[in-house]
């Protein structure tokens, strides 16, 4: 290369460029440049004309002065200027400038396209490419409107030099990414097409990226490139290194054509099976070249040769249909996992994430479970260990989870902080989703805090409680655990907040042990008290007043909290309203009434975890749910939850510090007040015992629901924001009474109220129902009360319907629920010995008269439950009548006005499995029938 | 498709940017500052490849530049790192054994080979001897100029 040419042409630039490099100070050059400009100010106003090398010059000097970081506010018209000139470098550098410095000022862009008009009507080829150049490194609006065009006459003309097609591809797939709607598709696509099959490697090069952009947006049109890029691929996989002379990169042959044509095909599904074959057999053969001595121990020899073989394995994961190569893929990646190259082993990291949603290969991937846990100990690059992280979190399934998650805890401890919150919420999502049983998942989540409580966002722990408050199975360990975690001298605030929700719903469940009584722990509590944030202590005031109902002894003490000044004259007024408000509720209110107000919280409907949210908020929405959707499908029947609800109860669902603790939602506004119902007090209690949002009549939800009245007679059977409803019965024999309590829960009367009971056509002999009508208008925040008399005349599948309408502001309103009037309602207990019991369970041996059900747990197995749900459905529990003292046994009568039903049931548990199996004998079918679904749907 | 391409020194001094994609004035300053400030932080062996933003950044040090390239989230990492390479063959055998010097004093031609090998953020041609041959030509007709031009400025044209 000759040597003469390099900036000679321009002493006073290099000059200039020297007398900056020896500015000594910052100010120094500031002041040099300052000069420079003035200088070609002046320049450019004076009088005489400049001539081209001078403009070339100062053009080129602004240039340089710009690429230091100043602005340039001038010189563009000289730059015009320039482009108009037949110099080729003076055209050179206006183009420079353009390039480098136009964004989009639409008056000189028309001078602009002006001059390319020029030069691509030259047929210069230098000159066209130079005006390529520009509109692509420009690539504006008013451009493409100008060329779109024009450019693709230039790209398929016969004529046109290989050069400029080049050029001329490029700058169209430029203009088509800017303004897709300018370049109009056209005969000239099936002709670009062809150019796959062009002889110049450079043209073949810049057109596959062209197609590969347009065939994204067009697929139909682009459909024939298909075949042609397979046999181009073919071609340069099975060429000897010497073949393509100068395309050929280090003995790799065509590295970023190869690259590029992969590419083109993950733009559509596998060929069909003639194309297929003969890329199956590139794949391979790629495949195979990866297992090959290398022909060169240059790095650029191995990354070019792996860059083909990268691509292939994301065609091969794109495809996604040949479990072959798609086990070779991974066991290939499997090898680079271990390389001594740092770019291979993240780059096969990265590319098994992928890999690991595959169902082909998502086994093979989980093989490298210990070199991945390895490289997150190990790993001294931080990239590195975050791609070591997802690869975890994609392999991630119930059969590994307790390693993952333990690993990535561990890593926890150490893991560098810029990472730290996104392990966090990846620790949290795997431990909700492939919990087997929910005290390892409370063990990971405290420890989740304990490691790196300030990373813990507020989702995570909201979730925590959520699931606490949803699983009755794990409250009572939940409470035990923080409790214990409480201990600790030091705990993360974090931790005060999740344990102090706990305790403030479940506390009770451990309060029997003397080592953590009431008085234990609200001092506990308290200790932690003082150094806690405002929204903190906010939390531990309202888990205090829900102490006072759970342990009326420590009412004193924790009255004597909120008096003290610290308290109720706190400066942070939500802190004082707090104080003020609980010490008041505690005092006035009676026993009853705190029992209400103060409940349980009810459980939050399941929806979408709100981490998973925040992670795919986090790493953008494409990644995350990818690897969610692949995997639904295995992953199912894991926490056998239901679909995630609508987002409409989003207010209620989560836990925040200053929301609402106590779900008063379902209580009278004012805690400090008398509660503005008309029914007894001591009836609130029971109809506020376990409240359930239905939100849409005969939802699926009410079934739930009804179903939680079958083993219990009094609660709360819907609710809304305006309605709420409640039930108290009893029965009697094959009679019963049903009160029915409506509740107005807005400040606003109910007009045209009308409760009508419905009866279908099956039910009606079989069922009487006699009630009176209600007043037509309830009060806003009042409460109505209805009798309904029922007497059972023969025995019935059907439950009646409560359909309520009413006028509530402008809006008619119209509610149905189905009332919990079932069958066993009717039951007598019988007790009897274990031989009569035989003997009349013999004696039901007709295979009309037995109904059996084996079914799935859908509750925790837990023996006292069971029983009392037995109890509840109305039969006597016999004890020591079946040999098997886990199984349980029943006995019972039903009662109708026409005759009297004796029933038999046995329910055999089996831990093992989870499954129970019931047993029911009647001496009528239909009643064995009813029965044993009614008592099926409870466990 | 490349975004950008940035040449800067150890000392984190910018010797050439290149985007391929419009961006203001301000937002690219911020994001030089920024990715220069990543990317000079990192130890040697440490992996070539890092998620930026939402773009992966490939970068390599020869001597004392950085060759730093971002790219889109499906591009290939390693073929952008021999691009660089190439990149660096490039302006090695134009200037015979290249540093950083002349790319300081011959911007323009650093620009010119790059623009000859990449355009719009896509390989135009990735033959040594094809776009050596362009530059080559150019500056031909550069020099078949000089002397003209030199005549011009001493009016004896």
């Amino acid at each position: 290369m000759p040597a003469v040419s390099k900036g000679d042409g321009m002493r006073g630039l290099a000059v200039f460029i020297s007398d900056i490099r020896n500015c000594k100070s910052k100010e120094a050059e500031i002041k040099r440049i300052n000069k420079e400009l003035a200088n070609i100010r002046s320049k450019f106003k004076g009088d005489k004309a400049l001539d081209g090398y001078s403009k070339k010059k100062y053009v080129c000097k602004l240039l340089f002065i710009f690429l230091l970081g100043h602005d340039i506010d001038f010189g563009h018209m000289e730059a015009v200027n320039l482009l108009s000139s037949n110099r080729y470098t003076e055209k050179q550098i206006g183009y420079l400038f353009i390039s480098v410095l136009v964004n989009s000022n639409s008056e000189l862009i028309r001078l602009i396209n002006n001059a390319i008009k020029n030069d691509l009507a030259s047929r210069n080829p230098t000159f066209m490419g130079l005006a390529l150049h520009c509109i692509a490194s420009v690539g504006s609006r008013e451009m493409a409107e100008a060329f779109a065009g024009e450019i693709p006459k230039v790209l398929v003309a016969g004529d046109t030099m290989d050069s400029v097609k080049q050029s001329a591809a490029l700058c169209l797939l430029r203009l088509y990414r800017t303004s897709p709607d300018l370049v109009p598709m056209g005969d000239w696509t099936s002709r670009v097409v062809h150019l796959l099959n062009d002889q110049h490697l450079g043209v073949v090069t810049a057109a596959t990226s062209l197609i590969t952009t347009l065939a994204q947006k067009n697929p139909e049109e682009f459909k024939t490139s298909v075949s042609l890029a397979v046999s181009r691929l073919s071609r340069i996989v099975t060429s000897a290194s010497t073949d393509l002379q100068d395309y050929t990169y280090y003995f790799v042959p065509a590295p970023w054509l190869s690259v590029k044509l992969l590419r083109l095909l993950q733009c559509y599904p596998p060929p069909d099976p003639a194309v297929r074959g003969r890329l199956t057999e590139c794949l391979e053969t790629i495949l195979n070249k990866a297992q090959e001595p290398p022909k060169s121990k240059k790095v650029q020899h191995s990354n070019a040769k792996n860059a083909v073989l990268f691509e292939a394995i994301s065609l091969i994961i794109h495809h996604d249909s040949e479990p072959n190569l798609l086990v070779r893929a991974c066991n290939q990646l499997g090898q680079f996992l271990q390389h001594r190259e740092t770019n291979l082993r993240y780059l096969a990291l990265e590319s098994m994430c992928t890999l690991a949603s595959s169902e082909f290969s998502h086994e093979a991937v989980k093989t490298h479970i210990e070199t991945v846990i390895n490289a997150l100990k190990t790993e001294r690059d931080v990239s590195v260990r975050q791609r070591a992280v997802d690869l975890l979190y994609a392999m991630c399934d119930r059969s590994n989870a307790p390693q993952i998650v333990a690993e990535m805890l561990s890593y926890l401890e150490t893991a560098d902080y810029s990472i730290r919150e996104e392990i966090v919420l990846k620790v949290a999502i795997l431990a909700e989703k492939y919990a087997v049983d929910y005290t390892w998942y409370v063990d990971t989540i405290l420890n989740l805090i304990r490691i790196a409580g300030d990373y813990v966002s507020e989702e995570v722990w909201y979730r925590v409680i959520q699931i606490v408050i949803n699983r009755d199975d794990v409250q009572g360990y939940a409470a035990k655990t923080v409790f214990e975690a409480l201990q600790a001298p030091a705990c993360h605030e974090n931790l005060v907040k999740v344990g102090g929700y706990i305790l403030g719903e479940f506390g009770n469940l451990i309060a029997g042990d003397p080592r953590s009584s009431p008085l234990i722990q609200f001092h506990l509590l308290h200790s932690k008290f003082h150094l806690c944030s405002v929204p903190t202590r906010a939390l531990l005031l309202s888990t205090y007043i829900k102490f006072v109902n759970l342990f009326p002894e420590v009412k004193p003490t924790i009255q004597d909290v909120l008096r003290s000044d610290s308290q109720l004259r706190n400066a942070d007024v939500e802190l004082q309203q707090r104080a003020v408000e609980y010490l008041r509720l505690s005092t006035v209110a009676s026993t009853d009434i705190l029992a209400t107000v103060l409940e349980e919280m009810p459980p939050f409907p399941e929806r979408e975890s709100s981490i998973l949210a925040k992670l795919k908020k986090k790493k953008g929405p494409s990644t995350v749910t990818d690897l969610e959707d692949t995997k639904r499908d295995r992953s199912v029947d894991v926490n056998g939850g239901p679909e995630p609800a609508p987002a409409s109860t989003s207010a209620v669902s989560t836990p925040s510090p200053s929301a609402d603790l106590l779900g008063l939602g379902a209580a009278p506004p004012a805690p400090a007040g008398p509660p503005p119902s008309s029914g007894g007090s001591g009836l609130l209690v029971d109809v506020f015992s376990d409240s359930a949002s239905v939100v849409a009549p005969l939802a699926p939800g009410s079934e739930d629901n009804f179903a939680r009245f079958v083993c219990k007679n009094n609660g709360v059977l819907f609710e809304n924001q305006l309605l709420q409803i409640g039930l108290k019965s009893e029965f009697r024999q094959n009679l019963g009474r049903m009160f029915i309590f409506y509740g107005n829960k807005t400040s606003t009367q109910f007009l045209n109220f009308t409760p009508t009971l419905i009866c279908s056509d099956d039910l009606q002999p079989n069922l009487n129902l006699q009630t009176k009508p209600v007043d037509p208008t309830v009060e806003g925040g009042a409460q109505v009360q209805q009798v309904v008399n029922i007497e059972c005349v023969s025995d019935f599948t059907e439950a009646p319907v409560l359909n309520i309408q009413f006028r509530y502001g402008g809006t008619f309103q119209n509610v149905s629920v189905q009332l919990p009037i079932t069958l066993n309602k009717f039951f007598q207990p019988t007790e009897m010995a274990s031989q009569d019991f035989f003997q009349r369970w013999k004696q039901l041996s007709n295979p009309q008269q037995e109904v059996q059900n084996i079914f799935k747990a859908k509750h925790p197995m837990d023996t006292e439950v069971t029983k009392a749900k037995i109890i509840g459905f109305g039969s006597a529990l016999l004890e020591e009548v079946d040999p098997n003292p886990a199984n349980f046994v029943g006995a019972g009568i039903i009662h109708t006005k026409t005759t009297q039903i004796g029933c038999l049931l046995r329910l055999e548990p089996n831990l093992q499995a989870q499954m129970y199996r019931l047993t029911l004998r009647t001496s009528k079918e239909a009643v064995s029938q009813r029965l044993c679904e009614l008592l099926s749907a409870q466990f | 498709m490349m975004r950008f391409m940035l040449l800067f020194s150890r000392q984190g001094k910018l010797r050439l940017q290149k985007w391929y994609l419009a961006t203001s004035d301000k937002e690219r300053k911020k994001m030089v500052r920024e990715l220069m400030q990543v990317v000079l932080a990192r130890k040697p062996k440490m992996c070539s490849f890092l998620e930026w933003r939402d773009l992966k950044v490939v970068y390599k040090r020869y001597a004392s530049l950085y060759f730093c390239c971002a790219i889109e989230g499906q591009d290939n990492e390693l073929i952008t790192l021999e691009l660089i390479h190439r990149y660096v063959e490039l302006l090695d055998k134009y200037f015979g054994s290249v540093c950083e010097l002349d790319i300081i004093f011959n911007f323009e031609k650093a620009y010119f080979i790059l623009d000859e090998f990449l355009m719009g953020g896509d390989v135009q041609d990735t033959s040594k001897k094809s776009v050596l041959k362009a530059i080559e030509q150019a500056d031909l007709l550069q020099e078949d100029e000089s002397p003209r031009s030199v005549l011009e400025e001493m009016g004896l044209a």
